[in-house]
């Protein structure tokens, strides 16, 4: 695995089966009573978010905790294009600090890449959502998710529904689904698909209806409500129509297939609110998985030269497992 | 009493060897090798040199007034001298903008106080580059800095009827509106060329009919109007197919492209380094080749640098908050020789041409720049060497910014002296 993680582009197809099973192994070790593992006492995770997001933040901060790391969050909203302390800035101060990773979440595309590769820091990168770029540990929580329903990704079909121009979320899952065997088809109103499309690990329809019956997985992507200001659609209420997923297209899916959201949901817009809390709706489970996931990512890259799930885990299992037997 | 020079043994635009003699700011002769002999000259070993006419760049960024942090009048005209430049319009989005004559002679008089090449300012087309009304381009024109050349660079003119408006008025002293071709609302927050790389980057796209719709449509007011038209910056191949039907209708418009647009491509934002944050922005291998074989047939008739020095802080940093623009008048003639000499698809003669007589009929400068390197022309010229290679270091630059993309890049071609009016400006690749 590389240094830093930008992008599921990055992964190759071992490097992401390693995360998924590294979390598949500390997520069988969340379910005890005590949840926290030693694996990185003394090292130092900074949570540096330019955008607010409560939730990805919340995950990567109880990841950090649950391995003993200790975790500064800096919040730096506000000064991503504006002229506030600058990146750099922000970048030269957390080094000074001795973070040992920097999880950071920005509105400009690049910006993980650009804290990675400009020389400011010599920490670990993680980018937990870079503008319309890339948000690499969703991806691979939605690939956990998916894997653990559907019994692994080789072959399966997973449809991805919305505003794909403009999201992180798509970008990240096209290709490291692409990397792990499953055929995505991505739909969407051509206004909400970037210019050459064509190119991408993928097919591409404009027609949910007859995309639905032929998914494994059905994931819905949020709609932002200024997109229809910006002209990208017409109404809300054509959106929803023709774009959204109410319980009658639900009913068009296969019987196992699920139903995923990366959150935060606009009920009513993409998504109606008896389908996201229906039965086949994994939307809280993916929740909790991301949290099992960033643990393996920060394990992975933090304690990357020991071997893959590393003998402290695996003692430490050993030790949990003998005591309670005894 | 200034120097006279006597230049021995020069490669006259690429051709025949001859010896040329400056004297009181004309060429004084010019004839065969040994034949000229001159008393007292200070003489110079040209043999293996390139003598060109001046280069004059139609579009640069000086910065003064208002961001003397990133370039002043002085240093910009040091790095146009080094460049071989001996004439550079000075674009008019400074702060204030030069949309006065009060603002176009204050940049004028620095020129000259600086000396180290002319300085010809851009007016602004409207007031505060807003595109609301028109600026006093009148007063300008007849101002002590004589302008001929307008745009509101860095925005376009995109209110159709004030471009016609524009178009027509400059006609009363043989103006030229130069048009930044760039649909506003096709490229809001636009942050590189649109196409698959944009989307796979995530970083909104900037897409060649944005660039293209304007070209169009001025193209066809000014045949409308029958009033001169010129184009920034084209980037496209589209732009260029445009361009050529629109000389071959015979309407009167002229076109440039930057040096950057002839060797770099989208390719290179893949790192998000600003550095390669340019508008409009870098495009396509396939658009390079339009621009390139444009520029070879004479479809497009200049190559202007765009020299948009910046600040280390605008660069450093994420490429959302990077200013746009690159350094270009000390890499121009080595990106020129490099992609169009080198390569086979024009002659020195041609880039004199590309490079001094048509910028210099287009900025109306025609009467002082662009001549012909005869005797009783004035001693506006470069000496090139065609055969030096250097590694481009951004410390080294005279610019008082380093954002230079070519860091670190051999490039072919050396300016080994430049002279003003008969007066050496640059000597020994040194500013004199």
């Amino acid at each position: 695995m590389k240094r830093h993680l930008l992008s599921t582009a990055d992964l190759s197809r071992d490097d992401a089966v390693l995360i998924l099973d590294t979390a598949e192994e500390i997520a069988r070790l969340s379910a005890r009573p005590i949840k926290k593992l030693p694996t990185l006492r003394g090292r130092t995770v900074v949570n540096l978010f330019f955008e607010d997001s409560t939730r990805t933040r919340t995950s990567f901060e109880v990841a950090a905790k649950r391995l003993s790391a200790d975790v500064i969050n800096f919040s730096a909203k506000g000064s991503s294009v504006s002229k506030g302390e600058s990146l750099k800035d922000t970048a030269l101060t957390l080094e000074a600090m001795g973070a040992d990773a920097v999880v950071v979440r920005h509105s400009a595309s690049g910006a993980a890449y650009r804290l990675a590769n400009a020389g400011w820091t010599t920490s670990h990168v993680v980018n937990a959502g870079d503008g319309t770029h890339e948000h690499p540990t969703q991806a691979l929580l939605d690939a956990f998710t998916m894997r653990r329903h559907l019994g692994g990704l080789e072959g399966r079909r997973v449809t991805i529904v919305g505003d794909v121009l403009h999201s992180r979320v798509a970008r990240s899952n096209v290709r490291l689904l692409a990397t792990l065997g499953a055929q995505v088809t991505l739909v969407a109103p051509p206004t909400l698909l970037p210019v050459g499309i064509g190119g991408w690990p993928c097919e591409v329809s404009y027609d949910l209806d007859s995309v639905v019956p032929a998914s494994d997985a059905i994931m819905m992507l949020r709609v932002q409500r200024e997109r229809m200001s910006g002209g990208f659609f017409p109404t809300e209420r054509e959106y929803s129509r023709r774009y959204g997923l109410d319980a009658q297209r639900m009913a068009k899916l296969p019987e196992k297939a699920i139903v995923m959201h990366p959150g935060p949901m606009v009920r009513g817009m993409e998504i109606s609110a008896d389908v996201a809390d229906s039965v086949r709706s994994v939307i809280v489970e993916q929740v909790a998985n991301g949290v099992s996931v960033r643990m393996a990512v920060l394990y992975l890259l933090l304690s990357g030269n020991q071997s893959a799930i590393g003998p402290d885990i695996a003692e430490n299992d050993n030790t949990e497992k003998k005591g309670a037997g005894a | 009493m200034s120097t006279t020079y006597l230049i021995k043994n020069a490669s006259v635009l690429g051709g025949e060897a001859a010896d040329l003699l400056l004297r009181d700011g004309v060429i004084a002769e010019v004839g065969s090798v040994g034949s000229v002999r001159a008393e007292g000259a200070v003489e110079i070993d040209a043999a293996g040199l390139i003598a060109l006419p001046g280069l004059v760049d139609l579009h640069t960024h000086l910065r003064e007034p208002g961001r003397e942090d990133a370039e002043t009048v002085d240093t910009g005209t040091r790095a146009a001298a080094l460049g071989g430049f001996t004439a550079v319009h000075a674009m008019a989005n400074t702060d204030p903008v030069a949309d006065t004559a009060g603002v176009v002679e204050q940049v004028w008089r620095l020129g000259r106080e600086a000396g180290h090449c002319d300085v010809f300012p851009v007016g602004a087309v409207t007031v505060g580059l807003r595109g609301e009304r028109l600026a006093e381009l009148g007063a300008m024109a007849d101002s002590a800095a004589r302008v001929r050349v307008f745009s509101d660079d860095g925005k376009c003119v995109s209110d159709a009827a004030l471009m016609r408006r524009a178009l027509e008025y400059v006609k009363a002293f043989d103006g030229v509106v130069a048009q930044h071709a760039q649909e506003p609302r096709l490229t809001e927050g636009a942050q590189m060329n649109e196409g698959e790389l944009s989307g796979v980057l995530g970083l909104a796209g900037w897409p060649a009919v944005a660039e293209e719709a304007i070209i169009a449509r001025d193209i066809l007011l000014a045949a409308h109007t029958e009033s001169r038209l010129h184009i920034c910056h084209v980037s496209t191949a589209g732009s260029v197919d445009l361009v050529r039907w629109a000389k071959s209708k015979g309407y009167p418009v002229t076109a440039e492209v930057t040096p950057h647009h002839l060797i770099l491509t989208e390719d290179l934002v893949k790192n998000y380094d600003p550095i390669y944050k340019v508008n409009p922005p870098l495009r396509s291998a396939a658009d390079v080749e339009a621009l390139r074989a444009g520029l070879a047939d004479g479809t497009i008739d200049a190559v202007a640098t765009d020299h948009a020095p910046h600040p280390q802080e605008d660069k450093d940093c994420e490429w959302a908050a990077a200013a746009m623009g690159m350094l270009g008048l000390e890499t121009a003639l080595s990106v020129v020789q490099h992609t169009m000499v080198d390569s086979g698809l024009m002659d020195w003669a041609e880039v004199a041409d590309r490079m001094s007589v048509r910028p210099a009929l287009i900025g109306q400068v025609d009467d002082r720049h662009g001549r012909p390197l005869a005797a009783g022309e004035p001693a506006n010229l470069v000496l090139v060497d065609p055969e030096a290679k250097r590694t481009v270091d951004r410390t080294a630059l005279a610019s008082l910014s380093q954002n230079t993309p070519y860091q670190g890049m051999e490039l072919p071609g050396a300016v080994v002296a430049t002279f003003l009016r008969g007066t050496a400006t640059v000597l020994d690749g040194k500013l004199a």
